[in-house]
């Protein structure tokens, strides 16, 4: 649709063709044009007039091509970038402002009257006025009716409950980075929210409890997608209708709308994800001057935003390998730009580290750092941490406890298991039940604090009571042979040859003796694995392994849930692999003994970066705990593309208000379309390009830009979708909605297939690509200036847009449109024998000179010095515009054969068209000149 | 033509001594004393099994690899006479008389001692010297973690030879391409390296790693000839396609052949036919096929017939009730139904027998001529024994609350109307008429009053249930799930009016008759994805280990230990190789750094066609370590050392390589000062 207004209007600037750019049409139409493709040659289309016009006031032309002249010089980066530097050359509002001044010239050559200014203002105008659109568009679908419905809408529950967590301070465990739930909480607090609403369940009303602020914030952050997108397109593919169609596909999703407006850590993600992709692009495109104020803010909000989304969701990792990989292919084309010294290369390599690895990662730091700071209550998630993290939280009974260091014989100790979530050794007075293993007292792990879970650490040999005072403290030390004594039930810790109750392979613990008298079974020796200094037991910080002496095997746990006769416990089993597992590993929590002195457990506080890695290795564990289980209908990746199934996310009764998460089918199935469109246009344009056919100039540019700008998005929809096929946790359809953005911008690009080249056929793509193909011996012409007409098909040229003179096929102007659409629906394969060369309309020196014609430019340099460039350091005397260029040349390229090999494509073209006085030669020559094509020998 | 008297005769032939020789060295050390420990060491227990299995044609699944390895392990079986006859019960056991250890263990050994002189080649056919290829296939030839692996009987050496062999046949392919495309030798070598690509696969999974980097590697080099000016578009796409028949397709169907000479072999049924679906079990000749042969095909109103259910997890069952009620109370204070429990039985019982009734007649016999059930239909299942129909109404189910209790309907002449009308749905139905088909019908009951869907939760039931699978009415059945979907196993055509006839009926065997048979692809299919799906949930081993303990050998494997004199075998590997092979790795990638960066900053240190060697041999090798190492990080199966050895393989090969890159390079320009250092190329050529 998009793309028929935009076509509607050119025609209509067609038809008002000899009055200057004064309505929106022609202006808009323009600009768009000279962005895209500079070198391609419509300007007549606009204003032929003007044209003529360009043609005889050259000076501000050129001070265009001498300010792109500057640009790094494409020597040894190859082919794309040689192409695709000229492209980049703008950024941000300046580069609105170098494109404004450029086309403010040539309007100025165009009406000397002075219609510029006007123009440009529009111009500006316009664009913001586009971009205010948008957003608005965007905020208000996102902000309409939030409010409802007023309960907890499905994983609302989780982070409003950890917003609150934030607010009341109280540690909790999750198993993403604290960024997002750190906002939410902030945005709850800042609107009044007291934290005091339980969250318990999907369903429950908010009533009087404020939950605006965060559902706003979410809000707030989502509807930031589309016009983020938009500016992203818009950059990538320098085209509106692109960035138009994707804005508005992500502003009619219903998918993305949805997941906007509740309290959800994804329109954060996607948020953060949106910015670093955006800001990326930015700076990509800010290439051509490095080290500006501009390119510093831009790749330093790239790693802001990176941090930022690493920090809500460890999905985030995938947007910083898409930069990454960006950065590595940046820093390679700059590393082989010869023309730049080795320090400024070092230079840029510096900025890169300090913006994308340093600046991120010191950022991600801190959020972890406030989140320690807010959160210093206990609360919920203790458990899942070890003894000295739980040291940390006030109200936690090892806060600010004070026990003696280290072990000695006859102390009452816990023993907790180093493994996440496996608890504290324990035992009780019942006994394994028959048939499994013997009949002993039960040991378990238990994760909460009990009095059975003392344990009275005694010398294996004697029985006497170690508390006497009349004993020496003796410390028990690394290595000691030991029994461990049930204070409740005065049972040795034991094991035997039996299998244990879950796990066949390890061995049987249990309980065993009276009153401490058991036999040799009860042995146990202890070992400290990470002992720096002293073989001394210390508490909390000693990692120890029980390794029982008879059997050789080590105590450890399972991690596996007893039946109900265990009391759904934990199973203890004494292993005989001796593996270093945490699950293997203990530690000493309380420590009771009177013999010695207390010491404050401040001092064995664990330091920051030990506490950050706790953190993240619980948060790992957790992430791969989330395991689907048998029987659950979980959603699978393949679901996700092809709209297979939503999420519900309100209203299980008939009667709620009920939200259901799916996307629209329109959007997505178009979007699926357009991959598989891209991909196949994708392909034969790279087979095109590498058979070396010669294909015009402006589809050269087209392929470029669906190649790199296409080629980065469908990177990031792959980077942000295949990864899940590989994971083995429970997956979600909201998952998907981070490589949907990507798609959707992708689906954006599908306009510039159907816009220009082939105009009306459907399968456009198709068209350009067979139309690339089919010209089979392109190599073998390129050097030559007339390659013969009608050997073969070849895609032409065809009217951009719209109807107007110039470009029909066949000698003289079109005598009305309807034979100009048929001839265009005709010309796409039409073989080029029935367009004599020499007619007047018939452009055939384009085609000489246009094409793709990298790998035969060494053939070159013969023909320019005859007819055009006369032997010297440059082109000299030709006019004037090609003279700066090839001085410029010259100043790269030390050697003046050099300088003429470079010059060569445009002199030739110049040679050939330059006499005729065609206006769009001109324009081709501006633009094209100082980036020829073959600027590398290969 | 009697030309050939006047002249004398000659016969010319180049036998390269270093090739013989490193074969006859490689066949000494693989086959010398194979038969040494005629007992059972370390895996030959699991393989042999199904060794013994091929030769008793019983069908098998193994979800460790495809069959094509263990075909070759039973290849040396068959030739040696081999009749199956052992009980491959423990590690250590002794070889009775009947088994022939050496025919077992001789293709394993074949192929490992036949890896030696194809590193040689590989080598050479990467323009390297005689001596470095010399050097590789003696490093190849001592390591003894090869030897020991390969004079068993297990499947690594085989991998590692035709992993070798895909190299070698690109490789000699690759060099082909430059002279003679689409010479003979051109189309062989390019044919075998499909061949042995798909080998690879066939002996074990990992090949599909080795099958991804050839692909790759001839890809880039399909990608170089699209870019070959030279050649004719036509020619091009000759090309093309002849990579494109010889990598893709002609894997393709070999693996498919693979499959079909392990079904066509394994014909009788046996001790993993419960895995599979009803269908494929009464394909196999013997167990299932026995009784379901010759019933009737359509289910008819009236049919007697046992339901089994789709999804078999945890265990293969089928539905089930009995005389016993559901207790009035639970553990957990809630109430029940009380009525007659419905479970999921998994073993064979006359209570599995259920006929189905016509809601609107009385008999339970098939009328005649018997008026076949179509999806859609409305139905009453009446359980066999106790004549009572399957019902389900709004009451929790015992284990998951959420679901509706299903029970059969006993009449307290209380408020509780029975509700035991069933929609009949064919999942796998072609049209909407189509007819309830014994075995091959998949289909679900869908509830009338409550529309929901009889399925099994996979949950046990306590000891009042007698520990058997709960069976509940999913009421929110979100899509399509195994777990409600059933398929009918033994049927018959019921024929008696009274209980009590009807008893003895069910209780007495189905009749026998011809067979049915699945269709090739579809038994595959189902084979394959079981294969893929089924895993062995015991995950930890006294020998198992990570993938980072390989690299410095901080792990063996003990295989075997004699009963009386403590002789014992080790996997262990051979520590100079194996940390020299790691060093020459980590040279290789700085090096390759270093030249990389240097060529893009237009200083070539390498003249071009020593620098594609160093590119193409180090995208081969250490490519070839990296695909068959990387990928284990990422596995959750038990791993053991075995594991590292295709990849060690590749490690070897680099070590001569980048010893000889070295002198010939760095070291003679090191010689001849950094002065010296050859200038040329620099400045001249770019890009």
């Amino acid at each position: 649709m998009l793309c028929a207004s935009g076509r509607l209007l050119a025609a209509q600037a067609a038809t008002t063709l000899p009055a200057p750019p004064r309505a929106s049409g022609p202006a808009l139409h323009c600009r768009r044009r000279e962005l895209h493709f500079p070198g391609y040659p419509e300007l007549p289309s606009c204003d032929p007039l003007a044209g003529r016009l360009v043609r005889q006031s050259v000076p501000p032309g050129q001070r265009a091509i001498r300010r792109r002249g500057k640009m790094p010089p494409a020597t040894g980066g190859g082919l794309a970038e040689s192409e695709l530097r000229p492209r980049r050359g703008r950024c941000g509002p300046q580069a609105s402002r170098a494109a404004g001044r450029d086309v403010a010239a040539r309007a100025a050559a165009r009406n000397p009257k002075g219609l510029a200014w006007g123009s440009r203002r529009f111009e500006t105008a316009s664009r913001w006025a586009l971009l205010a659109l948008v957003t608005l568009l965007s905020f208000a679908t996102r902000f309409h009716r939030l409010d409802e419905p007023p309960h907890i809408c499905w994983d609302e529950t989780h982070f409003g409950k950890m917003g609150s967590y934030y607010i009341n301070r109280t540690f909790f465990f999750d198993v993403h980075p604290p960024l997002g739930k750190m906002l939410i909480g902030l945005a709850g607090y800042l609107s009044g929210y007291d934290g005091t609403f339980l969250f318990q369940k999907p369903g429950d009303k908010y009533e009087h409890h404020s939950y605006m602020g965060m559902r706003g914030l979410c809000a707030f952050l989502g509807s930031w997608l589309v016009p983020f997108a938009y500016l992203t397109v818009l950059d990538l593919s320098k085209s509106l209708s692109a960035a138009l169609l994707t804005a508005a596909l992500l502003t009619f999703d219903t998918g993305c709308l949805t997941l906007s407006q509740y309290i959800l850590l994804d329109p954060i993600l996607m948020f953060f994800i949106m910015a670093a992709m955006l800001s990326m692009v930015k700076y990509n495109s800010c290439v051509d001057r490095p080290f500006s104020a501009l390119w510093w803010f831009w790749l330093s909000l790239t790693g802001v935003s990176l941090a930022g989304a690493l920090g809500v969701k460890f999905v985030g990792l995938f947007i910083i390998l898409q930069v990454g990989l960006n950065t590595i292919a940046d820093l390679w084309y700059l590393f082989g730009d010869l023309s730049l010294s080795l320090v400024t290369v070092g230079k840029h390599v510096t900025a890169r580290v300090l913006c994308l690895i340093v600046l991120p990662l010191a950022l991600y730091t801190a959020t972890f750092a406030v989140h320690f700071m807010v959160l210093s209550k206990s609360g919920p998630g203790d458990g899942f941490f070890s003894s000295a993290f739980q040291a940390r939280l006030s109200g936690n009974n090892l806060h600010n406890a004070s026990i003696p260091e280290h072990l000695a014989y006859g102390s009452e100790i816990t023993v907790k298991n180093l493994q996440m979530a496996i608890g504290y050794l324990h035992s009780h007075r019942h006994l394994y039940p028959e048939g499994i293993g013997a009949r002993q007292q039960q040991v378990t792990t238990y994760l909460h604090k009990d009095y059975n879970n003392l344990w009275i650490i005694k010398k294996h040999n004697t029985n006497s009571d170690p508390l006497d005072p009349s004993f020496p403290v003796e410390f028990v030390r690394h290595g000691d042979i030991i029994r461990l004594e049930h204070k409740e039930t005065s049972r040795n810790l034991h094991s035997h040859y039996h299998e244990a109750p879950l796990t066949r392979k390890h061995y049987q613990v249990t309980g065993y003796g009276i009153n401490g008298t058991g036999d040799s079974n009860d042995f146990w020796r202890i070992e400290v694995v990470n002992r720096k200094f002293g073989n001394r037991i210390k508490v909390l910080r000693s990692r120890i392994r029980l390794i029982h002496l008879v059997t050789g095997c080590v105590l450890g746990s399972s991690g596996k849930v007893l039946p109900r006769w265990g009391w759904e416990q934990l199973e203890v089993t004494c292993t005989p692999y001796l593996k270093e597992t945490l699950n293997s590993l203990w530690n000493v929590e309380d420590h009771i003994n009177p013999k010695l002195p207390n010491i404050s457990l401040n001092v064995l506080q664990p330091s920051f970066p030990e506490i950050l890695l706790e953190s993240h290795m619980v948060m790992i564990w957790g992430n791969n705990g989330l395991k689907p289980k048998d029987n659950e209908f979980t959603s699978k990746p393949w679901h996700w593309p092809i709209n297979y199934q939503g999420l519900r996310f309100s209203g299980v009764n008939d009667t709620d208000f009920r939200v259901y998460l799916l996307g629209n089918p329109v959007v997505w199935w178009l979007n699926l379309l357009s991959i598989v469109l891209y991909l196949l246009s994708g392909s034969i344009i790279a087979v095109a390009m590498q058979r070396g056919t010669r294909v015009p100039a402006e589809v050269a540019g087209l392929s470029q830009v669906l190649l790199r700008g296409g080629g980065q998005v469908l990177l990031g929809w792959m980077l942000h979708y295949f990864p899940f096929f590989l994971m083995g946790r429970v997956l979600y359809f909201h998952h998907y909605f981070p490589a949907m953005l990507f798609s959707s911008m992708l689906t954006g690009f599908s306009p510039l297939l159907c816009s220009r080249h082939s105009v009306g056929h459907p399968p456009a793509a198709l068209c350009l690509g067979l139309g690339l193909l089919a010209p089979g011996q392109g190599h073998t012409h390129g050097g030559n200036p007339e390659p013969p007409p009608g050997h073969r098909l070849q895609l032409l040229p065809l009217p951009p847009s719209g109807l107007r003179d110039g470009w029909s096929p066949g000698p003289g102007p079109p005598k009305s449109y309807g034979r100009t659409k048929v001839a265009r629906l005709m010309g796409i394969l039409r073989p080029l024998r029935r367009f004599q060369p020499g007619s007047r309309n018939f452009p055939e020196e384009p085609a000489g000179t246009q094409y793709w014609t990298l790998p035969a430019v060494r053939k070159l340099p013969k023909e320019p010095e005859e007819f055009c460039c006369p032997p010297g350091p440059s082109c000299g005397s030709a006019p004037g515009t090609e003279a700066s260029i090839g001085e410029s040349r010259s100043s790269v390229h030390s050697t003046t054969e050099d300088s003429n090999l470079q010059a060569a494509p445009w002199c030739a073209a110049q040679r050939r068209m330059g006499a005729r006085g065609w206006t769009w030669v001109r324009v081709y020559v501006r633009a094209h000149c100082p980036y020829p094509f073959g600027t590398q020998t290969v | 033509m009697w030309g050939f008297l006047k002249r004398p005769v000659v016969v010319t032939a180049n036998i390269n001594l270093h090739l013989v020789a490193l074969t006859g060295m490689g066949l000494l050390s693989r086959l010398w004393q194979l038969t040494y420990p005629r007992a059972v060491v370390f895996d030959e227990v699991y393989y042999g099994q199904y060794i013994s299995f091929y030769m008793k044609r019983i069908f098998f699944l193994d979800d460790s690899g495809p069959p094509f390895g263990h075909m070759v392990l039973a290849l040396g079986g068959y030739l040696g006479g081999f009749d199956g006859n052992f009980l491959w019960n423990r590690i250590g056991a002794e070889y009775s008389s009947n088994v022939p250890v050496w025919s077992l263990r001789l293709l394993p050994a074949l192929a490992g001692a036949l890896s030696v002189p194809m590193a040689y080649q590989i080598v050479l056919e990467l323009h390297f010297s005689h001596c470095a290829a010399v050097g590789a296939a003696l490093l190849m030839l001592i390591e003894n973690a090869l030897i020991t692996q390969s004079r068993l009987m297990l499947l690594e050496a085989v991998l590692i030879f035709f992993n070798l062999l895909a190299v070698l046949s690109y490789l000699k392919f690759f060099n082909c391409q430059k002279q003679s495309p689409f010479s003979l030798s051109w189309w062989f070598w390019l044919t075998l390296t499909g061949v042995a690509c798909s080998c690879a696969v066939g002996v074990k999974y990992m090949g599909v790693f080795t099958y991804m980097l050839m692909l790759v590697v001839a890809a880039v080099h399909a990608w170089h000839l699209i870019g070959d000016q030279t050649l004719s578009n036509v020619r091009v796409f000759c090309h093309l396609l002849a990579r494109a028949v010889a990598l893709l397709v002609i894997p393709a169907v070999l693996y498919l052949l693979f499959f079909y000479i392990h079904l066509t072999v394994l014909f009788r049924s046996g001790p993993h036919d419960q895995i599979m679906s009803s269908a494929f079990q009464a394909s196999l000749e013997g167990g299932l096929a026995r009784i379901t042969q010759g019933q009737p095909l359509e289910v008819a109103f009236g049919s007697q017939v046992t339901l089994r259910s789709v999804f078999g997890k945890p265990v293969p069952c089928w539905l089930h009730s009995h005389q016993n009620t559901y207790p009035m109370i639970y553990e957990n204070g809630r109430g029940s139904s009380h009525q007659q429990q419905v479970t999921c039985y998994p073993f064979k019982d006359v209570n599995n027998w259920w006929i189905v009734k016509d809601p609107r007649r009385h008999q339970l016999v098939v009328s005649s001529p018997p008026r076949p059930v179509r999806h859609g239909d409305m139905v009453q299942l009446v359980h066999g024994m106790t004549a009572r129909s399957l019902n389900t109404h709004d009451v929790a189910a015992p284990m998951s609350p959420h679901s509706q209790e299903v029970s059969c309907y006993i009449d307290y002449n209380i408020s509780m109307p029975a509700q035991n009308l069933w929609r009949l749905e064919i999942v796998n139905r072609r049209s909407d008429t189509e007819v309830w088909k014994t075995i091959l019908s998949e289909v679900r009951f869908v509830h009338v009053n409550t529309s929901a869907v009889l399925k099994l939760s996979g949950a046990h039931l306590p000891d009042w249930g007698f520990r058997q699978l709960e069976i509940v009415g999913e009421k929110l059945s979100r899509g399509y799930h195994d777990s409600t979907v059933w398929n009918v196993e033994e049927h018959r055509y019921g024929t008696s009016q009274e209980q009590r006839e009807r008893e003895w009926e069910l209780n007495s065997p189905v009749q026998v008759d011809a067979s049915r048979n699945l269709s090739f692809m579809a038994r595959f299919s189902e084979l394959q994805w079981r294969m893929l799906v089924l895993r062995s949930d015991d995950s930890e081993h006294k020998y198992s280990s990570s993938p980072l303990e390989w690299v410095t050998l901080d792990t063996n494997i003990a295989y075997w230990l004699h009963p009386r004199t403590s002789a014992q075998i080790h996997l262990l590997g051979n520590i100079v190789i194996w940390v020299s092979g790691s060093l020459a790795l980590a040279i290789y990638m700085l090096l390759f750094l270093w030249y990389l960066l240097r060529r893009r900053r237009n200083v070539h240190d390498l003249p071009q066609d020593a620098w594609l060697c160093w590119v193409l041999a180090g995208s081969l090798c250490g490519g070839g370590w990296a695909v068959n190492y990387l990928p284990f990080f990422l596995m959750e199966k038990t791993l053991f050392l075995y594991h590292y050895l295709p990849a060690l393989t590749f490690q070897i090969l680099l070590l001569p390589v980048v010893l000889q890159h070295i002198s010939d390079h760095l070291c003679r320009r090191f010689r001849r000062g950094p002065d010296e250092a050859p200038q040329e190329p620099r400045g001249r050529s770019r890009g």
